[in-house]
């Protein structure tokens, strides 16, 4: 790179940490996998953002009810992807649909990973009985059929956003407690690890500080692919009416409402689906290209 | 390795009772809310209570839950609310049917899977290897509902093929299985056969492949005597293991097929808050789950050698 003139002003560790940054852009960009899944996970956060400018329609608004794509409004407008049995405009709902998934799938994915984090590192750390009780209880919670759970969980505390993210909590923490346990075994060796010990710090610190951000590549990696299971369950928690509550557009939501109609108007349920599948397709993607690039190193 | 099995089926167990003690605590902790759904929301609190007192559930908790689980193991359950029968009479049929589903559903990917992930596997890197790979990226992106949709888009309203329900509700009908059988398959085979691929991979790189290669063996030869034998030992698990995923699977797929099958049973049982029934479902799902757990691990140690002498 052209910036290795800098040598040894202060900022020289900020210069080596761009130029990581650009560098990993760079092997990145060698993945043609990974950038086109990186490609519509931006496009769908865009989307997301600019939802209210984007969209052509109030996506609560009824207007002329089962409408084939293309039909034009009698008060201006055109229905791109036509509307549903009650005369919502299906692009519009889409579009906004984005920031419904988009905000509960990352909200879920971080949770169940801030308590597997912490799970994981206590059972790798500290080993002895506080492995055993960690490790035994996600042996268990993983033993059941995960949509099982979800639906038990769920008709229980009933439907609705934050419970939504404690049932995928619950449910997928174990899952990452396991990675990140490994990874803590495997690290607490470490000599950074046992200097920090005889400096004195304490448990958590060494846990949160030294070990958590030198595991940090197999668990991105990970965090893209529970991403995508994440979204998943949202929909199929959508799909079966124990989602979100309506009207609220909600790309699971949109699927069961007019499933019943797929065989007349397939348009319906089949623009959701394919947006659905495309983001999770984009997670997927990206996890593959990070591996690619981590297995490369 | 006999140690080892008896540890396997104890910690099954364990979990059954652990689960049982959960699911107990979730649905019946209190007395007059489990007399209300049975009972209805307009029943008296004297028709409560007499009921109450009636299934004996004034004894302490303890008591209720032993003898819960004592009905539980001998397969006396207790009547469903929703269908005003027997939970038994409900649930082995659905049973029945989901299993002929699931049988289906493995013998198209099994093969399926299996072929594909060795061809991919014994040229790694090659263009087969990375069709293959991308390919079941692509279709384990595609959640079973929204492959449902796709599918039967295109075979029932299109090109009109294949029934869109799958309730056979004039006996047992070949063509209405297809679709809900498709659509796990399509979900289900991209990750066998990506994990087939890897073990086939790392046994092509072996010594003793080479070793047989070069001692001027038939290439088939290679593969099939030596290479297919460690290789496939990982796929076994997995297949094994899979089956917990084709449990939640097939809720959504006989959700939208109107198949009637376990899956829906359990759906159906958990939105009307039938609660014998969704602990009688529940507890056959886990079941079934840490069985097939136990039988893989078993399995997975018997069919390696370097683990079975050790």
């Amino acid at each position: 790179m052209a910036n290795a003139t800098v040598t040894t002003t202060p900022e020289s560790t900020h210069w080596t940490a761009l130029k990581r940054a650009i560098r990993s852009f760079a092997l990145f960009r060698e993945s043609w996998i990974g950038m086109i899944g990186a490609a519509i996970i931006v496009f769908w956060i865009l989307v997301a953002i600019f939802a209210p400018l984007i969209s052509p329609f109030d996506p609560l608004a009824t207007l002329q009810p089962f409408a084939k794509p293309g039909t034009t409004f009698v008060k201006g407008g055109t229905f791109l992807l036509g509307t549903d049995h009650i005369g919502r405009d299906i692009l519009s709902r889409l579009i906004w649909g984005s920031r419904t998934v988009l905000i509960y799938a990352p909200l879920a994915t971080f949770t169940a990973y801030a308590v597997g984090i912490l799970m994981g590192l206590a059972a790798g750390y500290q080993r002895g009985w506080v492995d055993d009780v960690l490790s035994r209880i996600s042996d268990i919670v993983l033993s059941f059929p995960v949509l099982v759970l979800y639906i038990i969980i769920i008709a229980t505390i009933g439907a609705s956003g934050v419970n939504i993210i404690i049932a995928i909590t619950f449910a997928s923490a174990p899952g990452v407690m396991r990675i990140v346990r490994g990874l803590v075994l495997d690290l607490r060796s470490r000599d950074y690890v046992a200097a920090a010990q005889i400096r004195g710090e304490s448990a958590w610190y060494i846990m949160l500080v030294e070990i958590l951000p030198n595991a940090r590549g197999p668990l991105i990696v990970d965090a893209c692919l529970r991403m995508g299971y994440v979204i998943i369950t949202i929909g199929v928690l959508g799909f079966l009416g124990l989602g979100l509550p309506p009207p609220d557009p909600d790309w699971g939501g949109m699927i069961n409402e007019t499933r019943q109609m797929a065989m007349a108007f397939p348009h319906m349920a089949l623009f959701p689906c394919m947006a659905i599948s495309s983001l999770i397709l984009g997670f997927n993607l990206l996890a593959d290209g990070l591996r690619e690039i981590s297995l490369r190193d | 390795m006999f140690v080892f099995i008896l540890k396997r089926i104890a910690f099954m167990f364990i979990t059954m009772v652990v689960v049982s003690v959960l699911l107990f605590l979730l649905l019946e902790i209190s007395p007059g809310s489990v007399a209300t759904k049975v009972l209805g929301p307009y029943s008296s609190e004297e028709q409560r209570n007499l009921w109450l007192e009636q299934h004996g559930y004034f004894e302490p908790i303890y008591v209720r839950y032993l003898s819960w689980l004592g009905n539980f193991v001998t397969g006396e359950f207790s009547e469903s609310i929703r269908f005003k029968v027997p939970v038994s009479e409900v649930l082995w049929p659905r049973l029945g049917n989901t299993a002929i589903l699931g049988i289906a559903v493995f013998a198209v990917m099994i093969p399926l899977s299996l072929v594909l992930g060795i061809l991919a596997g014994m040229r790694e890197g090659s263009k087969l290897d990375r069709t293959i790979s991308v390919t079941s990226i692509v279709t384990t992106s595609v959640p079973e509902f929204a492959s449902a949709v796709f599918l039967s888009a295109l075979f029932v309203f299109w090109l009109k093929w294949l029934p869109g329900t799958s309730g056979m509700a004039e006996g047992f009908n070949l063509k209405e299985l297809v679709l809900p059988v498709m659509v796990l398959v399509l979900y289900d085979f991209g990750y066998v056969a990506r994990m087939t691929r890897a073990s086939m991979a790392e046994v092509m790189t072996m010594p003793y492949i080479r070793t047989a290669v070069l001692k001027g063996l038939p290439y088939n030869k290679v593969i099939l005597k030596h290479a297919l034998r460690n290789a496939l030992i990982t796929p076994f698990t997995v297949i094994m293991l899979q089956i917990n995923w084709l449990l939640s699977g097939v809720i959504v797929v006989e959700f939208f097929f109107a198949y009637k099958g376990f899956g829906a049973l359990l759906l159906e049982a958990s939105l009307n808050q039938d609660i014998f029934l969704i602990e009688a479902c529940a507890m056959v799902a886990v079941f079934v789950a840490v069985a097939t757990q136990t039988i893989a691990d078993i399995g997975y140690t018997y069919l390696n050698p370097r683990i079975r002498f050790s």
